[in-house]
C-alpha cells in the first residue's frame, strides 16, 4: 500500500509539471462546452432559400410568403430561370431550391392538383431530410388551406395533432447534447491520458528502470490508473458544474448516482486506454489506435446520432461501446430523473466490462519480455 | 556461492543468435567488464540477468536465485543501471533519488553514505529536471539511483557509453569505491581500454564469450610476437604490409600500425628492408608487448577462422 501511495505521490508530481496539464483539466471543458453545445445542433435556422416561380398567381404568391413567413427560411433569390436557381445550390450558396411551374394555379383549380418542386442540397443528408420535413410541414399546412377554401365547404378540421415533448419540453438541443459531451470529456481525459503515460514510460526507458524493482504489477497498474481516475472524476464535477451554470442543465435525478455510474465507467475506460498501451510501444501507436476506438465509439455512442435509428449490426457493436452506455445513463439520470433500478441493466453491463477490461489489461501488461 | 553464475545460456531474436550457449561466472566483490564491440549480445545478457529476458534454453543464477524462477527475489538485491538514460526526465535529482528509494522500501538517508561521494557532485543541481542534465550528470545519477537501495549486484550496461574521457575516468574510479563497500559490479563496454581496469574481464563477441580472465593473464597470454610500425604515409603502410608474406595482421593503433610476424624468428631490419624498397620514409619499428585490444583482435580472428 505504501508504494503504490508514493507511486501516486511521482504520478501526480509528474502530472502537475506538465504545463499543458491545468488547461486541458479546466479550459477544455468549458470550451467543449460552449462550442460544442451551441454548435453540434439540430435545429435548423436559416434554411438558405431559393424560389423559382414560374406562376405569378395569387396562389403562387401565397405559398412563397408562407416560407417567407416561416423563421427557419431565409430568401437568398428568387428568380424565373431554374438553372440560375441550380447554380445557387451547386456554388453552396442555398440548401433548399423551391420551383413553381407555370400553370401552378389553373392547375390546382382545373384539375384539382398541382405540384412544386423541391431540390435539397443533401451534402449533409441529416440537414437535408430536417430541410425536406420542414417544406414538407408548411407544404401540408398550405394544402389544409386549399383544401377548405377551394372546395368551399365545410369540412370538420383535419386531426390536429398537439405535440409534447417529454423529458425536454421545449425541444432544447443543449439539454439533450450537454450531458453527451459531460461523457466526452471525461472519457477523453481517462482514455487518452492513461494509455499514453504508460507508452512514454516505454518510450523514455523508465519502464526498463521500474521493471527491475520489486513494484508488483498491481501496484504498478493502480498507480496509472488512480491518478487519470481521480482528474476524471473532478472533470465531471466541475463540467457539470458549467452545464448548471452556463446552460442551466436541468439536474432531475441524483448526482451521487452519476458519480456513482461515472465511477465503474472510468474503469472500464482507463483498462481499456491501459490495454491499448500494452498493444503499442509508441506513443504515435497508441495515439492513433486509441483514437481509432474514440472515434469509432464517439459516433455509435447516439452523441450525435440516435442508436435506436441505427442497423440491427450497428447497435451490436454497441454492446462493446462503454460510451454509449454511460451517455444512455446520464441522459436517463439528469433529464428523466432515472433512479438504480431503471438502469440497472446498463449498469450491470458496465460493471462486467470493466472487470473485463481491467482483467485483460492486467493480464497484458508483462514486466518480463 | 558465487553472485552470478551463468550455464549454456542462449536467447535468439528470430533468426539472430543474441546469445550462444554462454556460460561464466563472476566472483564475490570483484568488477567483472563484459567488453565487446556492439551487437556483441552484451545488453541482452545484461536483461536475462536482471529478469527482463527469458533464456531459450540454460539457465543463470543471481545471488543464487534462478533468473526465470526467482525473478522477485532478484530484483529485491540487484541494481541496474540500463544502458539508455531511463530516469524520468521531468522530475528532479532529487525527486527521481527519493522515488527510487522509497519503492524500494529505504530513504535516501539510510544509504546516503553509500552513494554522498557520487551524489555530492550532483547536489548543486539537485533541484534541476534530470532530462536538463549534461550527459557525465545523468551517469552519476542513474548510478545513485541503482545504488540508492544498498544493491548486491551492481549491473551497470554501458555506462560510460557516449561519456567524455575524464567523467569516463572518474565514473571508473567511483567503481572502485563502490567495489571497496563489497558490492559486485558486473559491467559492459565498447571501450577496450576500460578492460584494464576490471578485475577481470569477458571479452564478447557474436553472442560467445571468447576469454574470461585477468586483464594481466589475457595479455600474458598473446600468442605472438608483436611490433608497433609507423611511416609517414599510414595509409600506404597498411596496404603494403598486409601483402607482405612474413606478417600475419596488421591492425592501425593510433598513429601506430601493430602487426604480428608469421615467424617468431622473423626480424625488425627484414620488415625494414622491405618497407625502404616500397619507398616508405621515417620507419619506425619496435618491439612491444600486447595490450587488451590486441589479445582481442586476435580472439576475434581466431573465433573467425574457426567458423569458416
Amino acid at each position: 500500500m505504501r508504494t503504490i501511495i508514493f507511486i501516486l505521490q511521482k504520478e501526480f508530481l509528474q502530472i502537475f509539471r506538465n504545463r499543458m496539464m491545468l488547461p486541458i483539466i479546466f479550459v477544455m471543458p468549458v470550451i467543449q462546452l460552449l462550442i460544442l453545445a451551441h454548435a453540434a445542433t439540430y435545429e435548423m435556422k436559416t434554411i438558405r432559400t431559393h424560389i423559382v416561380d414560374l406562376d405569378q398567381s395569387p396562389s403562387s404568391r401565397e405559398l412563397v410568403s408562407k416560407f417567407k413567413g416561416s423563421s427557419f427560411y431565409r430568401m437568398v433569390g428568387y428568380s424565373f430561370n431554374y438553372e440560375l436557381a441550380e447554380k445557387d445550390i451547386e456554388k453552396g450558396t442555398a440548401d433548399l431550391v423551391i420551383q413553381i411551374p407555370q400553370d401552378f394555379e389553373k392547375d390546382l383549380i382545373n384539375e384539382k392538383e398541382a405540384s412544386i418542386s423541391l431540390v435539397i442540397n443533401a451534402i449533409n443528408g441529416s440537414a437535408a431530410s430536417l430541410i425536406n420535413a420542414y417544406t414538407l410541414a408548411i407544404v401540408r399546412d398550405y394544402n389544409l388551406n386549399l383544401v377548405t377554401e377551394l372546395i368551399s365547404r365545410k369540412v370538420k378540421q383535419p386531426i390536429g395533432i398537439e405535440y409534447s415533448y417529454w423529458f425536454n419540453p421545449e425541444l432544447n438541443y443543449k439539454t439533450y447534447m450537454v450531458p453527451g459531451i459531460l461523457v466526452l470529456l471525461v472519457t477523453i481525459i481517462a482514455f487518452f491520458l492513461s494509455g499514453m503515460n504508460v507508452v512514454r514510460e516505454k518510450e523514455i526507458g523508465t519502464i526498463e528502470q521500474i521493471n527491475v524493482t520489486p513494484i508488483k504489477k498491481y501496484q504498478f497498474i493502480a498507480g496509472k490508473l488512480i491518478p487519470f481516475w481521480i482528474i476524471a472524476m473532478f472533470e465531471l464535477a466541475f463540467g457539470l458544474m458549467v452545464a448548471k451554470l452556463f446552460f442551466d442543465i436541468p439536474i432531475v435525478g441524483s448526482i451521487g448516482l452519476v458519480f456513482g455510474v461515472a465511477a465503474i465507467y472510468l474503469v472500464a475506460v482507463l483498462a481499456l486506454g491501459l490495454i491499448i498501451s500494452t498493444l503499442s510501444d509508441t506513443m504515435q501507436q497508441s495515439m492513433f489506435l486509441t483514437w481509432f476506438f474514440l472515434v469509432i465509439f464517439i459516433l455509435m455512442s447516439g452523441l450525435f446520432t440516435a442508436v435506436d435509428s441505427m442497423p440491427d449490426w450497428a447497435r451490436a457493436i454497441n454492446i462493446i461501446n462503454p460510451i454509449a452506455y454511460f451517455i444512455e445513463i446520464i441522459r436517463m439520470i439528469l433529464l428523466k430523473g432515472a433512479g438504480l433500478k431503471n438502469i440497472v441493466h446498463q449498469l450491470t453491463a458496465l460493471i462486467i466490462y470493466a472487470f473485463v477490461a481491467l482483467s485483460v489489461a492486467v493480464w497484458r501488461y508483462k514486466k518480463v519480455a | 556461492m558465487n553472485p552470478i553464475s551463468v550455464h549454456h545460456l542462449s536467447k535468439s531474436y528470430g533468426n539472430t543468435k543474441a546469445l550462444n550457449s554462454v556460460t561464466f561466472e563472476v566472483n564475490e566483490g570483484e568488477i567483472f567488464g563484459l567488453i565487446g564491440p556492439d551487437g556483441a549480445g552484451k545488453t541482452t545478457l545484461f536483461r536475462l540477468l536482471v529478469t527482463l529476458l527469458l533464456p531459450d534454453c540454460g539457465s543463470a543464477q543471481v545471488l543464487g536465485f534462478d533468473c526465470v524462477k526467482d525473478y522477485k527475489k532478484i530484483r529485491k538485491s540487484v541494481g541496474y543501471m540500463p544502458g539508455r538514460f531511463s530516469l524520468y526526465p521531468d522530475l528532479s535529482v532529487e525527486e527521481n533519488l527519493s522515488f527510487f528509494a522509497t519503492i524500494f522500501n529505504t530513504t535516501i538517508s539510510e544509504n546516503y553514505s553509500l552513494i554522498e561521494d557520487i551524489y555530492k557532485q550532483i547536489e548543486p543541481f539537485k533541484a534541476r529536471p534530470a532530462g536538463k542534465l549534461s550527459g557525465g550528470m545523468k551517469q552519476k545519477l542513474a548510478l545513485c539511483c541503482a545504488l540508492i537501495h544498498k544493491p548486491d549486484v551492481l549491473f551497470l550496461d554501458e555506462p560510460t557509453t557516449g561519456v567524455d574521457a575524464v567523467s569516463r575516468k572518474e565514473f571508473w574510479e567511483m567503481l572502485r569505491r563502490i567495489k571497496a563497500q563489497g558490492i559486485t559490479i558486473f559491467v559492459s563496454t565498447p571501450y577496450m581500454d576500460e578492460a584494464s581496469l576490471c578485475d577481470r574481464v569477458g571479452l564478447m563477441q557474436g553472442g560467445n564469450i571468447l576469454s574470461i580472465d585477468t586483464p594481466e593473464n589475457i595479455i600474458r597470454k598473446f600468442p605472438h610476437r608483436l611490433l608497433a610500425v609507423r611511416s609517414a604515409e599510414t595509409f600506404r603502410l597498411i596496404g603494403d604490409l598486409r601483402e607482405c608474406d612474413k606478417i600475419n595482421t596488421v591492425y592501425p593503433f593510433g598513429d601506430f600500425l601493430h602487426i604480428t610476424p608469421k615467424s617468431p624468428d622473423c626480424d625488425i631490419p627484414e620488415i625494414k628492408d622491405y618497407l625502404e624498397k616500397k619507398a616508405h620514409q621515417h620507419i619506425k619499428i619496435s618491439e612491444i608487448s600486447a595490450n587488451i585490444e590486441d589479445c582481442f583482435m586476435d580472439l576475434m580472428v581466431g573465433q573467425n577462422e574457426e567458423k569458416h
